[in-house]
């Protein structure tokens, strides 16, 4: 087996892994948001004994059932990938990313899977309590799973909690409440939670507006509406409040990524956030005098504000960040070609721990250790090449931030509007506003799928931030085997889907079934 | 070496070996749905299996993926591994388990795209790959993978990964190895013996029925022929033994022998779980009134495959041997999580009472009728 890594094998790891995880991230956000909506409808039924509830539920819950599936079948992959694909990142850091891993298991998918059983063959044979119950407690496992599985993604943006362990050569966790509720995850799992509020939201009223298009059980659609509109309001404001607080977050842990979603290189206090702009295709280099982006539209001192909240905050721009020397709260920012040099002797520093453990100099092995010690934060930037492999890719993260955050502000127009049209009831009937509704289905879904975009491409080249560059957490494999998983997911992913878009489409055409009053 | 440490290495590999055991006892799902063309001769049959096993699969699934991320996070060594190394094996694992997850519900709805009977028939693959691999994979814990494990190579920035394996064939080569085939064998006939109990108690439609007790006698001889095959092979084999003292890894003739013998209360365990498969069976087999044996077999079978575990990885054995690089075998104590995370992950396991105690409460409430033409109509979801 050759021994230096293919770079085509990184690039095919990546590629398998995006490809199932915004796949997954097609079914999770709707299993969260409409899971509440239905434990709201039920509870409405338990309230009221209104037969209308139940049947509105019912239907609610058959197309959850459809989502659910596909949700629970594309999990597992991503579980199992870490180990496949990923296996020198599970060694490495193993002993802090599993403990998530196996809590989401313990926790959450237990408490999800027995309770989902109850809600589909429950009606009939446990008392009402006990079947609102479960609806509930299905939500609130799928939730937890949520929290668990982005402490998990938090750390490796935010790594905290952990000491590295020259003996056996890997991160070992040593503050588990520093990990679980770091403020990265926290802020993580409320934004995330919430973006799949938003598209719970925007399903359930794009498919109501679709019966009002068709004049079918316009009770039932209204009803739906209602509730979708009210929690889809308040759900998108609090997703932006939350978003806001990403930002902020991002600014302060990734500053390169946050360089890459605005595009901007040379950073400075009082800058500006671009509100909508064209990168330039012509910029080659990240020092070259091209400007980066063209057409810009900005409001001024914004990003500052975002980052520092204070105007006067200086923000590092990609060329600062590779080029160091800027003002940081702990003194002036290293290069990266300083931070390397750091990486390369923490690195060295390990090998002669090493060495000197096998030849029992208990001085020199001290020695060895302190100084990988004080160089551990640049760890990872010892295996990269050159400066630039540090730069994300900027238009995508451009972009996709700028799709996330203009969909962010258009929810909230759209709910609140579809809130007073609920009032008056004569704009429902209307068929723009029909329209609008049914077409805001897919935009949530490209908001949540942007967002991972700007989480997960604007962090790269790390695997964990500044730890471990993707380069070196990869599995030794044959580029052609990963190459070979990878098509027969995008087959399987692309049937799959179209059954599931098939399958949903028809059992919305057949609509609620059973008695209604 | 820490007291601590020690205890809970031994702690979360019984866990581990628990989870091994409840996973297979629940792979009756897999082994049911391997039946469904042979017990269900038309539409109403078949649906009223797939109602059955559609009930309870997705804990046999969500004890997979807990057994895989507790294995993770306890000894990640051996996560990162044996994944990473034999990635074919687990990636047919993977593939049966989400054809799976998304046959029972897409098959039940017409404009599923491939037409219900694919989706049925992904059902049986499923029901044929998940035990047969997932029992090939576990017999490489006593007959060994080919890998090598060299933590120094993380120092190599252009071949950085510690662990790799020394076959193109990534895991499929397991399969040459017959002791691992008969382990995948005895858990298929098993997982089927199990899958035709579990009918047997809840169906009252007597076609079926009458079907499951034909069935059982010859799943149980064929389990027999292969589990006692791959048992006595262990009994008599080389094992791979740590001295604890040092880390250093040598061969042990009759090392499972020994094992057996040094650990007398899981030498118990594991008689006590092979009797009460075999009682479930044969009481079955005697009495044509007598439903319950998927809780003598099932219990049996948990307390088996823990106690096969156990001889795996406890009394200073490598539960993972490499047959190219003997050192680089992984044995509890060398592919374990730190003492921190350990006891964290310990607190945590304080849960899995109370987890155990809602999912019987909720399992036995939603069994309360046995599955017959009417049940169907009235509670059918599939
Ligand atoms: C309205 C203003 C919004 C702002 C300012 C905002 C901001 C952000 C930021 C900065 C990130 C990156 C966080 C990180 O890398 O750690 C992010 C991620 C994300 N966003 Fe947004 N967002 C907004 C709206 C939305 C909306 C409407 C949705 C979907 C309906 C959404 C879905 C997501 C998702 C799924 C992620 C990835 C997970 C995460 O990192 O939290 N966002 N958002």
């Amino acid at each position: 087996m050759n021994e230096t890594i293919d770079p085509s094998l990184i690039d095919w790891s990546r590629a398998q892994f995006a490809l199932t995880a915004m796949y997954h991230w097609l079914f999770v956000p709707l299993t969260l948001g409409l899971g509440l909506i239905m434990a709201l409808m039920e509870t409405a039924y338990y309230v009221t004994e209104d037969l209308f509830w139940k049947r509105t539920v019912k239907f609610w819950m058959k197309l959850f059932g459809i989502n659910f599936a596909i949700g629970v079948a594309t999990g597992i992959i991503l579980e199992f990938e870490f180990g496949t694909n990923w296996s020198n990142y599970s060694w490495f850091v193993g002993d802090i990313f599993g403990a998530p891993l196996a809590i989401e298991g313990i926790l959450a998918f237990f408490m999800e899977s027995t309770f989902v059983a109850v809600m589909y063959f429950g009606w009939n044979k446990v008392s009402k309590k006990f079947h609102l119950a479960s609806t509930w407690l299905t939500t609130i496992g799928a939730t937890l799973s949520a929290w668990w599985i982005l402490v998990a993604n938090a750390w490796m943006q935010y790594p905290v909690g952990m000491e590295f362990n020259p003996d056996t050569v890997r991160n070992e966790m040593n503050d588990f409440l520093a990990v679980a509720f770091s403020p990265v995850a926290v802020n993580k799992f409320i934004h995330t939670v919430l973006s799949g509020w938003v598209l719970g939201a925007a399903f359930v009223a794009g498919i109501s507006f679709w019966f009002l298009l068709k004049k079918r059980e316009t009770e039932f659609a209204v009803a739906s509406l209602k509730i979708a509109a009210w929690f889809g309001l308040i759900a998108s404001v609090l997703c932006a409040i939350a978003g806001d607080g990403s930002a902020y977050n991002v600014g302060r842990v990734q500053p390169m990524k946050l360089a890459a979603m605005e595009a901007l290189y040379e950073g400075h206090t009082r800058q500006g956030l671009i509100a909508l702009g064209v990168v330039n295709p012509d910029k080659e280099a990240y020092n070259d005098s091209t400007p980066p982006v063209l057409l810009k539209l900005e409001i001024p001192n914004m990003l500052s504000w975002l980052v520092g909240r204070d105007i006067q905050t200086f923000v590092p721009g990609i060329k600062d960040i590779i080029d160091g020397g800027y003002p940081t709260t702990n003194g002036l920012a290293l290069s990266a070609a300083e931070k390397m040099k750091k990486g390369r002797i923490a690195i060295d520093a390990l090998a002669h721990y090493r060495e000197a453990v096998t030849e029992g100099d208990k001085e020199r092995a001290q020695l060895n250790r302190n100084l990988l010690k004080e160089n551990y934060p640049y760890f990872g930037y010892g295996y990269l090449n050159k400066p630039e492999e540090l730069i994300p890719n900027v238009p995508l993260n451009f972009y996709a931030f700028r799709i996330m955050v203009g969909l962010g502000g258009y929810f909230i127009l759209f709910f609140a509007l579809v809130l007073v049209a609920c009032y008056k009831n004569k704009w429902l009937s209307g068929k723009f506003l029909q329209w609008v509704g049914i077409l805001t289905i897919p935009l949530a879904y490209i908001a949540g799928e942007a967002g991972w975009i700007v989480s997960e491409a604007g962090r790269q080249p790390w695997a964990i931030q500044d730890v471990l560059p993707n380069s070196a957490a990869i599995s030794r494999l044959d580029v052609s085997s990963v190459q070979t998983t990878f098509f027969v997911f995008v087959v399987l992913f692309a049937v799959l889907l179209l059954a599931e878009i098939r399958i949903m489409l028809r059992e919305i055409k057949k609509g609620p079934e059973g008695e209604s009053h | 070496m820490n007291t601590t440490l020690i205890f809970l290495q031994q702690y979360w590999w019984f866990i581990i070996s628990l989870l091994g055991g409840l996973l297979v006892f629940l792979l009756f799902v897999q082994g049911g749905q391997s039946l469904l063309f042979s017990f269900g001769k038309n539409e109403q049959e078949q649906r009223m299996l797939l109602n059955l096993t559609g009930r309870k699969w997705e804990f046999t699934f969500t004890t997979l993926v807990t057994f895989g991320g507790a294995f993770f996070a306890s000894f990640p060594l051996f996560y990162s591994t044996s994944f990473g190394g034999a990635y074919w094996v687990w990636m047919l694992i993977l593939l049966s388990f989400i054809l799976q997850a998304v046959s029972y519900e897409f098959q039940s709805h017409k404009g599923n795209v491939l037409g219900n009977k694919v989706y049925r028939c992904f059902l049986v693959f499923n029901g044929f790959a998940a035990p047969i691999l997932l029992g090939t994979a576990i017999g490489t814990f006593f007959n060994g993978a080919s890998f090598v494990v060299d933590k120094g190579a993380i120092l190599s920035a252009s071949m950085p990964v510690i662990s790799y394996w020394t076959t193109p064939w990534h895991g499929l080569e397991a399969v040459a190895n017959p002791w691992n085939v008969a382990l995948g064998l005895a858990v298929f006939f098993l997982a089927r013996i199990l899958g035709t109990l579990y009918f047997l108690q809840s169906v009252s439609e007597p076609s079926i029925m009458e079907r499951c007790r034909r069935s059982l006698l010859p799943s149980t001889l064929l389990f027999l022929l292969f589990f006692l095959a791959f048992v006595v092979h262990i009994l008599f084999a080389t094992g791979l033994a740590v001295d604890p003292t040092n880390g250093t890894i040598y061969p042990e003739a009759y090392k499972y022998l020994h094992n057996l013998m040094a650990l007398p209360a899981v030498a118990l365990t594991f008689v006590v779980g092979v009797l009460c498969v075999l009682t479930g069976i044969i009481r079955t087999l005697i009495s044509s009134t007598y439903i319950r044996g998927i809780w003598w077999t099932g219990i049996g079978t948990v307390l088996t495959v823990l106690a096969l575990f156990l001889i795996a990885g406890y009394n200073h054995t490598a539960y993972y041997p490499s047959v190219v690089d003997m050192q680089s075998s992984l044995t509890i104590s060398n592919s374990s999580s730190s003492l921190f995370t350990l006891k964290v992950m310990a607190w945590v396991s304080l849960i899995i009472p109370f987890v155990l105690g809602y999912i019987i409460y909720a399992w036995r409430s939603i069994d309360t009728t046995r599955m017959n033409a009417d049940e169907l109509k009235n509670e059918g979801h599939y």
